[in-house]
């Protein structure tokens, strides 16, 4: 087992993958030449030329679409967004043509294909490049979508999003690239649609996905400390979602937070409390709390900013209320 | 919407699928396709192979952004990609003097490094010309074209628009029926003097009972069973 970035990690899945099925090519802004705007391309225009690893102009909606049409035909794309708040220019795209195409061709056209880039907020990059898109791209039947917190998710959830028949959405954390975890060795293939209780506890479920996996830990490291053992379940994949993993850490918690990045309304986290309350109703000992970016566009100012994300303190303030402890 | 049409009920009149005839839709999205066909066009590169791709829009799909995107990189990454601008003057009830800065259309061709060739679509054997030039293009010169077909539309934009509707004249639209493209094949070949008008009228019933034969064919087809609604979303996948 081998130590990783997140970067490094999805270098590898990309790496392997383009060695093992000549029909996967993956293309977008600064993917080649560049090595990839988080260099998470490294490396790659020079071992698979430029036929298979592509530059293009900047054009979402134009590549995202050259991805949609050579999926129908065969080809396996893997679209580089350079981030998620750009791909909102090649939604239709997305949303109208990949998700759809199966259903609308009456099952004729399946789309093997990936879009994926980073996700979610850095630092003080402000409004327009620190947002969190899962809960519109999970809104879509016909997509599947990724959220791995972790290296090893990263990896093995990549290699599992490429080799899937289906469009999936592919979120990565921009303030993930740099963090190291353990990635075993050799083709580790992490099924789409799997949560994993990353640790256990049976004080209260904290439930969450993608970037927040690391404040979830951090809190959990926290509370123990005062004797709260939290469950941290990571969904992993938000469509679809391992509701059977919730149920299973609600009934032995009966409590839960869920933590996200995004914004409240029509979040995940509603999706999430949905599914509680009409499953673990009789489980529950508290109501469940919601902890989630403020409804404000992201500001610049670093203070401003701070107020806004959701972090450890906000957590750990909603774990104390749902077990009445403040 | 019925379970033996090519999209089994699942795509409506806009979304129209052949796999077997290579027939990618059927879009509904105005000009949302253009870099779908032009990522087939890229894929036929990907693999070295000599086909083509035709991609059908009408003139107002021209003002959309996918189309300049699209267009710029068939150009410069010489994709066998055939675009066909199907100009029928109006995009749904806008008239191209009231839709386009620059109602000649095929200039756009020249911002993209492209070929571009305007035809008099309703006469055929100048438009199959022009196709033939487009296609040798693409295959041999692995070079996009742009095509401007110069048309008509004969109908409403749909089944909720008027045959002339508000934004345009009986006059004009009697006027231009005289230059239907079946009319004047049909006048030409009979001036020629290759058919009779026993021979032509035959062709016009063949095609008539071909015509009744899909919609018999149609009508006797049941609505897709209830269980369908949740088939074909995604397919089952090894991963």
């Amino acid at each position: 087992m081998a130590v990783l970035t997140y970067r490094d990690a999805l270098n590898q899945a990309l790496r392997e993958e383009l060695q093992r099925d000549d029909t996967v090519f993956l293309m977008g802004e600064e993917v080649a030449q560049y090595n990839g705007a988080y260099k998470v391309s490294r490396g790659l225009l020079d071992e698979f030329g430029p036929m298979r690893v592509v530059d293009t102009p900047i054009t979402e909606l134009g590549f995202a679409g050259i991805g949609v049409g050579a999926a129908m035909v065969g080809l396996r794309p893997i679209i580089e967004f350079m981030t998620w708040n750009f791909a909102l220019l090649a939604i239709d795209q997305v949303v109208n043509a990949a998700a759809k195409m199966l259903y609308m061709s009456g099952g004729q056209y399946p789309m093997p294909m990936v879009f994926r880039g980073p996700n979610g907020a850095a630092l003080q990059l402000s409004a327009q490049h620190s947002q969190a898109w899962e809960s519109w791209m999970a809104h879509i039947p016909g997509l599947k979508v990724c959220t791995p917190g972790t290296p090893a998710d990263a990896k093995g959830l990549l290699k599992a999003a490429i080799r899937d028949d289906n469009p999936v959405v592919f979120l990565e954390g921009e303030m993930l690239y740099n963090t190291k975890g353990e990635v075993p060795d050799g083709d580790i293939i992490v099924p789409i649609g799997k949560a994993e209780v990353k640790r256990e506890g049976d004080h209260c479920s904290i439930i969450t996905h993608g970037k927040m996996i690391l404040v979830a830990m951090q809190i959990a490291d926290t509370l123990a400390k005062e004797g709260i053992n939290l469950d941290v379940v990571d969904l992993r994949t938000v469509r679809p979602m391992d509701v059977e993993a919730i149920a299973k850490s609600v009934q032995k918690t009966n409590r839960a937070v869920v933590l996200e990045e995004g914004w409240e309304i029509c979040g995940m986290g509603s999706q999430v409390v949905d599914f509680i309350q009409r499953e673990c109703f009789d489980d529950l000992d508290a109501p469940v709390i919601r902890v989630h970016q403020a409804d404000v566009p992201m500001p610049y100012a670093k203070n401003l900013e701070r107020a806004a994300k959701p972090d450890a303190a906000k957590a750990i303030a909603a774990v104390k209320k749902v077990m009445y402890l403040e | 919407g019925r379970i033996d049409g090519c999209s089994r009920g699942k795509g409506g009149s806009m979304h129209m699928f052949d796999r077997k005839t290579n027939f990618l839709g059927g879009h509904g999205i105005v000009g949302g396709h253009i870099p779908i066909a032009t990522g087939v066009g890229f894929a036929i590169k990907y693999r070295g192979g000599d086909q083509c791709i035709v991609c059908f829009f009408g003139e107002a799909a021209v003002n959309i952004g996918a189309f300049h995107e699209a267009l710029n990189m068939a150009s410069l990454w010489n994709l066998p990609v055939i675009y066909v601008i199907e100009n029928n003057r109006y995009g749904m009830g806008t008239a191209i003097s009231r839709s386009t800065a620059n109602e000649d259309v095929i200039v756009r061709a020249k911002g993209y490094r492209m070929i571009g060739e305007s035809v008099d679509a309703q006469d055929v054997f100048a438009v199959r010309e022009a196709m033939g030039r487009a296609v040798e293009r693409a295959r041999i010169e692995k070079r996009p074209t742009l095509l401007e077909m110069r048309t008509y539309r004969f109908m409403g934009h749909s089944m909720s628009d008027a045959v002339s509707g508000t934004y345009r004249s009986k006059d004009e639209l009697e006027e231009n029926m005289k230059r239907d493209p079946i009319l004047l094949l049909h006048n030409m070949m009979y001036e020629d003097g290759e058919f009779t008008e026993g021979e032509l009228k035959k062709i016009d019933e063949e095609a008539k009972a071909t015509a009744q034969d899909a919609w018999d064919f149609a009508d006797a087809s049941p609505e897709p069973p209830l269980e369908e609604l949740y088939t074909d979303i995604l397919v089952d996948s090894g991963s």
